[in-house]
């Protein structure tokens, strides 16, 4: 208010917009800081529940160092909770008899032949399947592993829900002081809009009361006849559309049949940034094709079974925020595959009932072009990222590059071909170089760009 | 105030045509048929076939040109068989220890570390618990093979990612690994 009451004393004055805008300024500046502050405060309180999990009871072994062992012997066929290859393993030690359980780990097929009736039960009702002998194992390093099994279920999902509630709100946070600035934004431009036109009309009140006749427009002709009479104008305005005509023609039809950044809905969200870029999965894991064959391949169901026979739960990581989905999206999206696959969770082995994915093709040259996978991956020795971009962050995948004749041409005129250590071809290449003048041989220099070698 | 509203008028004439642009349907073609023949097209659908599917399995007991069948069967029994008796075709001069290197980085490095001690990236962010290490496992080249080929607990078959002959390599290579440890 202060503002319009100095304004209204120095009347005339134009150049106090510029205060106006001043003031708008430093008040949405005071609006930003103070909601950045509570972004600040929110990650803080987050951290706090995360500590009380750090609790562990005591046993008899060490569960630290029992965990150790676990995690190296036991784990390749047991799981704490949940039915493996092998049971079961949490609470075991309350099951069987301490010396039996020494006797069993160092040697179950022993015990087995011997006819102990509880080995031989357990043997039968785990589908007759041979758990490996350890006799490296010392009585006191299985001390350590029973600790460790013997310890109680965490309750984990406790602070994990505590985490997410706090990350919900720092993200709601977030938000709502993307609509405080906004709304504060709007708040400054009525009350502008509302002192303009005050301002306007003390102006023309002091003006009346000073008798000073307001003088008005005359009215003269409309601008778009003056501008009708101007032929120079006008042929230059029509020389203008026309040439931004052609201008935008030619950026339309140049996109037709150009997929760049497809990304559509795949029936299994899978998301390359967890699998290739947290866990560091080499692309050629599941895409093995792409070094041996014309096609990259859609990675076949089993492929993805050869960890997630192991892995049936999502269960994040610390560092990694996954805000895109949560954990629930993630386990029911495995729960798919192995809807898909025919495998029983429960049981731990296939059902045989399986249905095939229809995974939605993305990159796909027209059929009059021949491109080879392994001989660029292989041959030539190209990343994957070099065309497909950094699919390790993509939590959806898309086509990253246009995959047009230009791009592939441009690519083959600027890449040098690795000729070291191929003494085969020395002499050809060495004449090539001598032919063209030129230090290194580019994929064009020889001949990735005649027509012939792609379009046959 | 009539230029306003001109102006307003072409920005949403202009916002409506550029927002219809939707990535997750492909865009239109010119002369699709140039674009996808009439042949099968790769993991396509087909109604030529009784499962609807283009991509069939081979008719069974049929062996692919070039290809070892493989005699021992996936058991414990096999498995035992296999560590005893199975040895490499490879001469001495045909490992390639280059090419098992790389084979061994991109496929079982992942779980079993690149030094092959169990240390993977997967076994260290705890998402494959179990790995062990060679030193603490009693495995010859043919129990190697074996594993890989068909699996073992909880490690999958590879057969369909690595051939038989890039298989050898990496058991040449594991054993190179397991002799350095």
């Amino acid at each position: 208010m202060s503002i319009i009451i100095f304004n209204m004393k120095k009347v005339g004055n134009h150049t106090s917009i510029s205060r106006i805008l001043l003031f708008c300024v430093a008040l949405s500046l005071c609006f930003s800081v103070s909601t950045f502050a509570q972004e600040a405060a929110a990650p803080a309180a987050a951290a706090a529940p995360a500590a009380d999990a750090a609790a562990a009871p005591a046993g008899a072994g060490d569960p630290v160092k029992g965990k150790e062992l676990f995690n190296a012997n036991c784990a390749s066929c047991h799981k704490l909770d949940a039915k493996s290859t092998g049971p079961a393993l949490r609470g075991v030690a309350d099951k069987h008899d301490k010396a039996w359980l020494y006797r069993w780990i160092h040697n179950s097929s022993e015990m087995i032949k011997s006819g102990d009736a509880e080995a031989v039960k357990l043997f039968a009702d785990n589908g007759g399947v041979t758990m490996t002998a350890f006799p490296q194992l010392a009585e006191a390093d299985i001390d350590n592993i029973m600790a460790y099994t013997s310890q109680p279920k965490e309750v984990a999902a406790a602070p994990a829900g505590g985490g997410t509630t706090a990350q919900a709100g720092g993200e709601g946070n977030g938000g709502s002081s993307n609509t405080l600035i906004l709304g504060a934004l709007v708040l400054v431009l009525v009350v502008l809009i509302v002192m303009l036109v005050l301002v306007n009309k003390t102006l023309r009140r002091v003006a009346a009361a000073n008798g000073v006749v307001v003088v008005e427009n005359e009215p003269t002709l409309p601008l778009w006849k003056a501008y009708a009479k101007n032929q120079f104008l006008v042929l230059v305005t029509v020389i203008l559309l026309m040439l931004s005509g052609a201008y935008f023609l030619y950026g339309y039809t140049m996109q037709i049949g150009v997929d760049q950044n497809y990304q559509p809905v795949q029936p299994i969200h899978f998301s390359h940034k967890i699998h290739a870029g947290d866990n560091g999965i080499d692309c050629k894991y599941c895409h093995s094709a792409a070094r041996v064959s014309k096609n990259s391949g859609i990675p076949s169901l089993n492929v993805c079974m050869n960890c997630h026979k192991n892995i049936a739960e999502f269960a994040g990581d610390k560092d990694s925020l996954y805000v895109d989905h949560s954990k629930e999206f993630y386990t029911g999206e495995i729960q798919k595959l192995y809807d898909a696959v025919g495998w029983d969770k429960a049981a731990q082995k296939y059902t045989g009932k399986q249905k095939p994915v229809k995974w939605v093709r993305i990159h796909n040259l027209p059929d009059f072009v021949y491109f080879n996978h392994s001989q660029h991956v292989s041959v030539a020795g190209v990343e994957c990222q070099t065309c497909h971009g950094p699919v390790e962050t993509f939590e959806v995948m898309k086509q990253n590059a246009p995959l047009t004749m230009g791009w592939c041409i441009n690519c083959h005129r600027e890449t040098d071909v690795k000729v070291e250590g191929n003494d085969y071809y020395k002499k050809i290449h060495d004449e090539l170089a001598k032919k063209y003048g030129v230090q290194k041989l580019t994929a064009a220099n020889m001949g990735g760009t005649e027509c012939g070698k792609c379009h046959y | 105030m009539k230029a306003l509203y001109k102006i307003a008028l072409l920005v949403t004439a202009f916002a409506g045509l550029t927002s219809c642009h939707d990535n997750s349907a492909p865009n239109y073609q010119y002369f699709p048929n140039m674009y996808e023949s009439v042949g099968y097209e790769t993991y396509s659908e087909s109604a030529s076939f009784a499962n609807g599917k283009e991509g069939q399995l081979p008719a069974k007991g049929s062996i692919p040109r070039g290809f070892t069948p493989y005699e021992y069967e996936n058991s414990t029994a096999g498995y035992d068989l296999a560590k005893a008796n199975l040895k490499s075709p490879l001469a001495p001069e045909e490992v390639d220890e280059a090419k098992g290197q790389q084979l061994f980085t991109i496929y079982c490095a992942i779980c079993h570390g690149d030094k092959g001690d169990g240390k993977g990236n997967l076994s260290k962010r705890e998402k494959f618990a179990g790995v062990p290490n060679y030193k603490d496992r009693v495995i010859t080249e043919g129990s190697i093979f074996h594993v890989v080929t068909y699996g073992l607990n909880m490690m999958g078959s590879h057969a369909n990612q690595l051939s038989q002959e890039e298989r050898w390599q990496v058991a040449h290579y594991v054993m190179k690994l397991k002799s350095e440890l």
